[in-house]
Parts: C-alpha cells; structure tokens; sequence
C-alpha cells in the first residue's frame, strides 16, 4: 500500500489545460457541427460508444480520452453503459451491414433530445472499407449525424475539440 | 535449414507416399507449396497431426473453373502450404476440422464465403455470414461483384442456433453485440447456473466489413494500407506481413535499414499494446491505480511516436519495400533516453502491483486454461505462451531483423489470468530490449527498395509475430501488379475458441477480466 501511495503522490496530476476550441480551429481540423447541444446539457453529457463496424483504431484512442492526461470526465462528458441513459451516439467505423440494425436499434434507445457524432474517417465518409455488400459505408447512410470527426484515427486531442464543440451552444 | 528441420519433411513425405497419397511439389522460390488430390484432404491432416504438426490456416481462392483449398501447417519452425484442387461443379471435400478443431471456423468461413461443402464437418451453422447476403451467394467467388445486392436494411441475425441448455437453476445470458464498455462488437450466449459459467458461446462476424472482397485489385500501397487496417490495435504487425508476402512474391530484398525500423515499430506496438492491457486487466478487477498508471505511461509512449514516427498508432508507416519514415539521431537518442524511464517508471508500479492482495486474489488460478487446451486449438501469442506453447516467429522462423538479434521468448504454463499478465510484462521487457538493439545496430542507408511488378499469379505468405502472435498472410497478384487474393490471418482467429474454455467454471462477474486477458480483435477475426 505503501509503495502505490508513495507512486500516486510522486506522479502527481498530469492534467493537461484544455482550451475550448473557436470555430475557426475546429474548421481547420475538419470538424463539422451541424447542432450544438442545447445549453441546459452543457455540463453533463452521457456518451454512448457504439463500434459499429471500425477496425478498433478509434476505440484506443477513445479510450485515451479518459487517460490522466485527457481527463474528458473533468468538462462533464463520461462514457455510460446503455444507450437508454445517454445524450450521445458516439459512432466509430464504416457501418457493416451486419451492425446495421443493432446500430438503429441503439439509437431508436436512446431518448430524445440526442445528438449523434461520426468519429473518424470510416464513420465520416467509409474510409478505407467503402460501401460494398458487406458494409453500409458512412454513419449517416444509417441514422442521421450532427458532428462529424475525421482522422485516422482523430487523436485524442481532435476528439476532446469536437466533443467541446458540440457542447457550446 | 539443418538437419534435424529437413528431415520431417522428407520422413513426412515418405509416410504420406506409403498411405498412397502423392504429393506435387510445386515449387516456389518463398513457401513449400505441397498439391494433393481432394479426397486425401483429411487423411493428410491424420497424419500431419500424428507427426504434430500444427495447423496454421486455412483459405480458398476462386481460379476460373477451380477452387484452389489451402491449409498451411508448421513444424520447428517450418511452414509447408497444402493446396488441393476442386471443380466448381462439386464443391466440396473431406474436413480437416474433425482432427484439427483449430481449422472449425475457417473452414465455416470458407464454406459461407465460396460455398464449398465440407463433408464431415462437426459444425454445420453458419459463421461468417449472418443476413447481409443470402444463403446461396458467395461473395467471394469471383462471379459476386463487391457491391452485391443488399437490401435497404440489413435484418437482424435472430435465427442462429445457440447451443441451450436445461434443468433447474440453469439460465442464458446474452450479451451485445453492442456492449457495455467502448470496445467491439460481437455477442456472447452464456448458459449458467448462480454464478456460475457452464456454457459460452461466441457468435462474431458482426464486424465482418469484406475486407478480402475490397482487397481484389488493390495496388500493393493500397493493399497495405487496408492491411493496417484489418484490426487497427495491430497496425504494424498486419502491415508487415502484408508487405513481407508482397515483396516475396515480387522477389524484392528490402534494406537492412528498413528491416530494422519495421522491428522497432512492431516492438514498439507491441509495449504499447501490453501497457493498454496490462492496466486495463487490473482495471476489470477494480485496481484502478494500475489502469490509471499504465495508461499514463501508453500516452507517453504514444506520443514519442507521434513525435519520431508521425502517427500515434502507427498507422501506414511500413510500405511496400521498406518503410515511409526514416529515424534521425536524435529520435534515436530519444527512444533509449523513454526507454530509460519507462523502466524506471514499471519498477515502482510493478512492485505496487506484485504486493497487492486483490489482484493476487482475482487474477491467479481464474481464467485457466490448460496447455493441451492450447495446443489442441493452436493457441497462439501471449495466450499459448501462458499454457506451455511457446512458439514464437520470431525465434523459431526467425526473420529479419529479428535474426541479428539476441533475445528471449518467456512462457510459462501456469495458464491463468496472471499467467498471461506475466508473460505480457516480461514480453513488454524483451520488446524493450529489442528495439535496443535495433537501434545499435542501425547503419546508414537506404529505407526503400525499388518496387517492380511481379508476374501474374505469384504468390507467397507473409509471417510475421505481432504482438498477439504469429499472422499469417497470403497474398496473390494477379497482372499489372493488382492483388487477386489477400487472406490475413489473425491469431485472434486461434485465439477466440480458447476463451469458451478457459472461462467455464468461472463466476459470470470475472467474464470481462478473462475475456481482457486474452484480448482478441473482433475486426480481425471478422474480416
């Protein structure tokens, strides 16, 4: 017990400052808001990740958002268990046609108002896999998407500014 | 190749000539490629597994009027690809799943995927395949175009026939696809009885995107940049061997300078990879110091090679011939100088974590599996070398740059949870050690071979360790350097079947901890 304490206070809080990104920032970066959170959620809101078909790059780097150095919980976004409890889709991954309908039915789950954010290039346009017999291509072929994140995957600092993104309104 | 590894080739041989089954060798300059008649299909296997030979993987090809079956098998490091012909008329041939359960779901694979019937087989539910294209359609034969014919929505699989069981007390759980944490998707049917697990089956293919469909015609920069994405945790690893077989194929030697960087870049998934599993092992038992340390030390890592690299999971940076990005003195200097502290850094957090209770309690003894269990399924990376299976491409097929290097291959056979915790820690350490050397042993030079066209129809297997274990690629060119076939095998594939065994008898609550420490990609096992 000794040795984790003495470890814990020796590491000490490596969060980093995270500024809120201005439009013209998350332009540059590619990231497109269609509708911004409603102020009353500002604060607190419950994603649901849902890996509808992604090769699992995003998912590391999601992740990664809750990592000491990221830290999203401190701005009041956290990941939740059940579509049923959540304000956000977060969609990574071409959707594969075998995900299709489990993709529609959490969000058909999740309650109104909610917003739905494609993450990463599969998610935002098909990326590498495409439309074919196996896969539906882009999230917004199959339910409709408010913020869009590209990258290969978006590192954990592109996703920070879009989630923030998303919650200015 | 010595002695003692020639001779069960030839001796093999041999015993196959006296069971009267004729082996062609076809030669090729880069696998032992071995044609047999189709009806000897499963004798072959009889006899394979009696000299143990282990099985490696198992595709099908579509070739105008043919199929072209393979199964490929290793033994002291020698790998021999079985090829048999069948006609398109009659599809089918005897299983090799009754004596081999390691190739169940491959050859389930291949009958969904070409429509070849295999008699015999243990199994005969669909696999890959769930309502996305009918039953009598297969869309990898060459005559299914990539877009096939889907419907608007694809409807959901409800049909399958799970394995049930019955009596007092015993009830089903089922599980995702979409599940509760932020990983992959796929779906679990436990059977159980209180706690406890009686029963587990793994229904996947969820994530099955035609990865070996879109390949069809790739160029080979574009082959290895779906290769990097065939489960993106091991972006290295598949892209390695996806450009090992391509270049073998095309009879190109890459640079002594690149084979290094593409080891320092797979060590470094490797580390990266452990580091992510190890805290979150710890974290699925609730020691959160651990998952919070851990993940600390990953970012870090994570962005020297942000820093050095370019990309934080290092994503396309081995091409064909080489390597995209050269590593400059001080990038040198700054790996060894991380690799100082990130030593410094696992002395404290491993003792913290040796001396605790809780995880002693929880991780040891759950999650066994035993060393015949492995063997039998061919187990491989981390999983098999916790449960005695300690093979290793990199020592025991050794490669470049591997073969310029001294290094270790721990395995235990302790075959539980902390069994395989340990194995990744002490993996974490060689890694270390490697890239070590890797860099001392850089020398100027050039860090891409001049890519040429290889003939219509060459092909060969790429084999590389990623840091699950031994992957296996098949690569065939079609003409004007276009990708005909590409099949990527991830050692999830073996690895999957091992966690319907070493969960039983474990409480329902331990499932994600046992599923964690095995750790098997869903995108890589779906294609």
């Amino acid at each position: 017990m000794l040795t984790l304490l003495k470890k814990t206070l020796a590491t000490g809080v490596v969060t980093e400052k995270f500024k809120i990104p201005g439009d013209e920032e998350l332009e540059q970066l590619g990231i497109t808001i269609k509708k911004h959170i409603d102020k009353k959620f500002s604060g607190s809101i419950a994603i649901r990740e849902v890996d509808a078909g992604s090769c699992n790059g995003c998912e590391l780097e999601i992740h990664a958002l809750n990592n000491p150095f990221y830290d999203i919980e401190r701005f009041g976004i956290h990941f939740v268990a059940s579509p049923r409890h959540a304000d956000v889709l977060l969609v990574t991954g071409p959707v594969s046609r075998h995900m299709q309908t489990a993709l529609l039915r959490t969000y058909e789950a999740t309650p109104n108002p909610k917003w739905v954010v494609a993450a990463g290039d599969c998610a935002a346009c098909g990326g590498e896999f495409g439309i074919s017999y196996a896969s539906c291509g882009a999230v917004s072929n199959v339910i409709p998407v408010d913020v869009v994140i590209p990258g290969c995957p978006p590192t954990p600092t592109a996703l920070m500014k879009g989630l923030l993104g998303l919650m200015k309104g | 190749m010595n002695q003692t590894t020639s001779s069960w080739t030839s001796d093999f041989l041999q015993q196959l000539n006296v069971f009267g089954c004729a082996v062609e060798q076809i030669d090729n300059a880069s696998i032992m490629l071995w044609q047999i008649e189709s009806h000897y299909w499963q004798q072959f296997a009889e006899l394979a597994i009696q000299q143990q030979l282990r099985w490696v993987s198992g595709w099908a090809e579509h070739y105008q009027k043919h199929f072209f079956i393979n199964a490929c098998f290793e033994k002291q490091g020698i790998y021999v690809l079985l090829r048999t012909l069948i006609s398109n008329d009659k599809p089918e041939l005897p299983s090799q799943a009754l004596v081999y359960p390691a190739a169940n779901r491959s050859e389930r694979h291949t009958r969904d995927m070409f429509g070849i019937h295999f008699t015999g087989h243990p199994d005969n539910r669909r696999w890959t395949r769930h309502k996305a294209w009918p039953e009598q359609s297969f869309p990898l034969r060459k005559d299914f175009s990539v877009q096939g014919t889907p419907e608007a929505i694809t409807p959901p699989d409800i049909d399958y026939q799970f394995v049930k069981s019955h009596g007092a007390g015993v009830y089903e759980i089922p599980v995702g696809p979409v599940h509760a944490g932020i990983i992959e998707p796929g779906h679990f049917r436990f059977q159980a009885v209180g706690e406890l697990i009686l029963n587990l089956e793994e229904r996947l293919g969820y994530v099955h995107k035609g990865i070996e469909k879109v390949a069809e015609g790739r160029t080979p920069e574009s082959l290895a940049r779906l290769a990097g994405r065939v489960s993106g945790d091991t972006t290295v690893g598949h892209a390695w061997a996806a450009c090992r077989a391509m270049e073998q194929a095309a009879g190109i030697d890459i640079p002594p300078r690149a084979s290094l960087i593409r080891g320092i870049l797979a060590e470094r998934e490797r580390v990266a990879n452990h580091m992510g599993d190890m805290g979150a092992i710890c974290n699925d038992v609730a020691f959160i110091f651990a998952q919070m340390q851990f993940t600390r030390l990953r970012e870090l890592w994570l962005r020297t090679n942000a820093t050095v690299f370019g990309h934080r999971l290092l994503m396309d940076r081995i091409v064909p011939g080489g390597v995209l990005c050269d590593l400059t003195d001080t990038a040198c200097a700054q790996i060894k100088q991380d690799i100082i502290r990130l030593r410094k850094e696992l002395s404290d957090i491993m003792v913290a974590i040796d001396l605790n209770t809780t995880l002693e309690d929880r991780l040891y003894t759950a999650g066994y599996l035993a060393p015949e269990l492995a063997a039998a399924y061919g187990t491989l990376g981390y999983v098999g070398r916790a449960s005695g299976q300690s093979f290793d491409a990199r020592k025991d097929s050794p490669y470049e740059p591997y073969e310029w290097a001294t290094f270790k291959v721990p395995a235990e056979t302790q075959g539980d949870i902390a069994s395989r915790f340990w194995v990744r820690y002490k993996e974490l350490n060689v890694a270390l050690k490697l890239i070590e050397q890797f860099i001392d042993l850089l020398l100027p030079g050039a860090i891409v071979a001049t890519w040429k066209a290889p003939e219509s129809g060459s092909e060969s297997l790429g084999i590389v360790e990623g840091w699950r274990g031994e992957i296996v690629t098949y690569i065939r060119f079609d003409a004007d350097n276009k990708i005909s076939r590409f099949y990527p095998r991830d050692p999830s594939i073996l690895n999957w079947p091992a966690l319907e065994k070493l969960v039983l008898d474990n409480i329902v609550p331990d499932f994600p901890v046992c599923n964690k420490s095995l750790n098997g990609s869903y995108s890589g096992n779906d294609l």
